[in-house]
């Protein structure tokens, strides 16, 4: 099912600033300001949530059960019905949709947080290849980006030029004061991939509150109504996929309904310029569509958050007015492996 | 505010995984310098061969032979070579169509430049000098001109009426694995750490239920709202709970059976984890008073010992069970 049967809304949604480093901080301490700022919105506490569930992953700051710890900041006294994806913060998002859908719970408090400072995210990052024969061999996510930027400007669909648009437009479009400005070219990470091609590294945090029917419409004025929301996962050998198109991505829009009406704006989960041009390819997304206003995971990279973010920032657009059809994306995996994507409205005022 | 501490972890994890029958072909064949591919039930060859069809998810055992040469179809050039990357020198990471095969295989392409390398171009395995049946016996890939090749050398173990038979099969890898972080403990286990190192153990109050935990962690779990007011507690507690350890550890210097317990310090509400010494092991009991015990130079307690002073009343820390 894919089709909303109860109709489910993003009401709230907070972020915290994005830094390079928080090494002063734990994770508590980075994660606990962003759910009480995302709670304060709709003047609810952690004990009027029906059901909490989070994204994050161990390997990035080498915490064993940093997730439990992580739940100090939500006060999980007398016990609370909770989950835990160890993916990005978007999937926990699915999940609670889902149970929100069952009828279990008519609100949902959805979380994620990255702390990437603490070790190198693109020797982490490799621990989730195929162990045989991808692992051993220690290519980083920029390696393998790069390939897939490669087969782009190969097959035509892309020059470094256009890439260097792609950086330029969502860097501008970043948050003011945030860590990570525009900046110049640079070097080759691994060409055809420049610095400015590929993500910032750096730690943060996010938090959505999810609301059923009526009680979405008590929390907010304009709720950010989920109309579909579906997930796809390609094969993890590499060589098997057509690095050039994104079928899961399109799948997933499919079914989520993302072509059964325009949409006016598009948060990309495209962490290297070269995968957003994949992405607009597999959405189908004119010249119309807002495409990243808020600077996209190029200029705000806290990994395992960063999808959710794409559906917090859709959906704070819808909040606030400036759209009113919004697709949200995220992604997982190397070279866009797994896509989720969803379908926001707000109603016609 | 102390400046926040930070301190190296190193996380390693040899895993050793074993392998399908597809897999055992293949990582034995590259011991023995011959490439195998599987063959999906429509005819398609896929190097390198999984254990099932990534489209229908039938089980695939059609082992095949193919060539070491092939034709690159993506490749990016690396300029720094990570750790544990297949070459020290910049080189290219290259997807390697190879003769006979249907889809691509990732390695390295040794190459003098990015000038030197293009899609499309002909390549062939390196074969490393010593092979143990892994990914890495392909030591990398390197250009190669068709014309000016000899006949490819072929493996004497490998027997072309049944590709995939080989004495002594591998049938596990061991990939080591280590990974370098910077642990950072935070504002809260920082205040605390330095504290400790003075002697003093400090716990944090909870603004809402007023509970003290020790050591703190930023937050009230209970309440979900952050502890920030500092407050000293001990040194002396009281023994909540214990248990005795009959099981040596591995690099642990204690003499079995000892005592390992939760000790409520005098003015905290969540007990910590200490050891007992200075009592026979199975003298200690619930209730115990103790004290810590310190040794010269150290940042933390080495352990508690018996307190010179009447065992808790029960209904002083049945709580904090």
């Amino acid at each position: 099912m894919t089709h909303a049967a109860r109709n489910v809304a993003i009401v709230a949604f907070a972020q915290s600033a994005h830094r390079r480093r928080t090494d002063g901080l734990s994770e508590v301490e980075t994660l606990m300001p962003v759910l009480h700022d995302a709670l304060g919105h709709v003047g609810l506490t952690a004990r009027d949530i029906d059901f909490t569930c989070s994204g994050s992953s161990d390997y990035l700051a080498g915490r064993a059960f940093s997730f439990t710890m992580a739940l100090d900041g939500v006060g999980a006294w007398p016990p609370i019905t909770e989950s835990h994806v160890e993916t990005d913060g978007a999937w926990a998002l699915y999940e609670a949709w889902v149970k929100i859908l069952t009828g279990a719970a008519d609100t949902a408090l959805v979380y994620a947080y990255g702390t990437s400072s603490a070790g190198d995210v693109r020797d982490v990052l490799t621990r989730q290849l195929d162990p045989y024969y991808l692992a051993p061999l220690w290519p980083d996510p920029v390696a393998l980006a790069a390939l897939q930027a490669r087969a782009l400007i190969d097959a035509g669909e892309t020059d470094e030029q256009a890439l260097a648009a792609v950086a330029a437009r969502n860097r501008a479009a970043g948050p003011q004061g945030a860590a990570h400005r525009p900046r110049a070219a640079g070097d080759y990470v691994v060409a055809p991939l420049r610095a400015r091609d590929c993500p910032p590294i750096g730690d943060g945090a996010a938090a959505v509150v999810l609301a059923a029917g009526d009680t979405a419409r008590r929390l907010h004025d304009r709720p950010a109504w989920i109309r579909g929301i579906d997930h796809r996962v390609e094969t993890h050998a590499l060589g098997v996929r057509d690095l050039t198109d994104s079928p899961s991505t399109r799948l997933a829009a499919t079914r989520a309904g993302a072509f059964d009406a325009p949409v006016d704006t598009a948060e990309l989960h495209a962490p290297f310029t070269s995968q957003e041009i994949v992405l607009r390819k597999a959405l189908r997304l004119g010249d119309g569509v807002t495409v990243n206003p808020s600077g996209g995971a190029l200029a705000a990279n806290p990994v395992m958050a960063t999808g959710l973010i794409r559906l917090g920032e859709a959906a704070a657009r819808i909040h606030r007015g400036a759209s009113d059809r919004a697709l949200a994306h995220a992604t997982a995996g190397p070279c866009l492996q797994q896509n989720l994507v969803a379908v926001l409205e707000g109603e016609t005022r | 505010m102390p400046e926040p501490l930070t301190a190296p972890l190193v996380v390693e994890f040899p895993f050793t995984r074993s392998l399908g029958p597809v897999q055992s072909a293949f990582l034995t064949g590259l011991r023995e310098r011959t490439v195998l591919g599987v063959r999906t039930t429509d005819g398609q060859v896929l190097v390198p061969p999984v254990e099932y069809d990534p489209r229908t998810a039938e089980e695939i055992r059609d082992l095949v032979e193919v060539a070491a040469t092939g034709t690159v179809t993506t490749w990016a050039w690396n300029p720094a070579p990570r750790r544990g990357q297949p070459l020290r020198t910049p080189f290219a990471w290259a997807l390697v169509r190879l003769d006979g095969a249907d889809t691509a295989l990732l390695h390295a392409l040794d190459a003098p430049g990015p000038d030197a390398v293009r899609t499309g171009m002909r390549v062939r395995v390196r074969w490393a000098l010593e092979r143990t049946g892994a990914i890495t016996d392909i030591a990398c890939f390197e250009p190669h001109d068709d014309e000016a090749t000899e006949p490819t050398e072929r493996a004497a173990t490998a027997h072309a009426s049944s590709p995939g038979v080989f004495a002594d099969p591998v049938t596990a890898v061991t990939t080591p694995a280590r990974l370098d972080y910077t642990y950072s403990p935070g504002r809260a286990q920082t205040r605390y750490l330095t504290a400790l190192a003075g002697r003093r153990t400090v716990g944090e109050r909870c603004p809402a239920c007023r509970k003290v935990y020790v050591p703190p962690r930023g937050a009230c779990p209970t309440c979900g709202v952050a502890t920030d007011e500092e407050v000293e507690v001990g040194p002396r507690g009281t023994v909540t709970t214990y248990c005795v350890v009959n099981i040596k550890a591995k690099g642990l210097d204690i003499e079995v059976p000892y005592v390992y317990a939760h000790i409520a310090l005098d003015g905290a509400d969540l007990a910590l984890h200490g050891r007992i010494a200075g009592i026979p092991y199975d003298r200690v009991r619930m209730g115990l008073r103790v004290e810590p015990v310190w040794t010269e130079g150290a940042r933390y307690p080495d352990h508690y010992r018996p307190a010179d002073e009447p065992d808790a009343d029960y209904d002083t820390y049945k709580e904090l069970l």
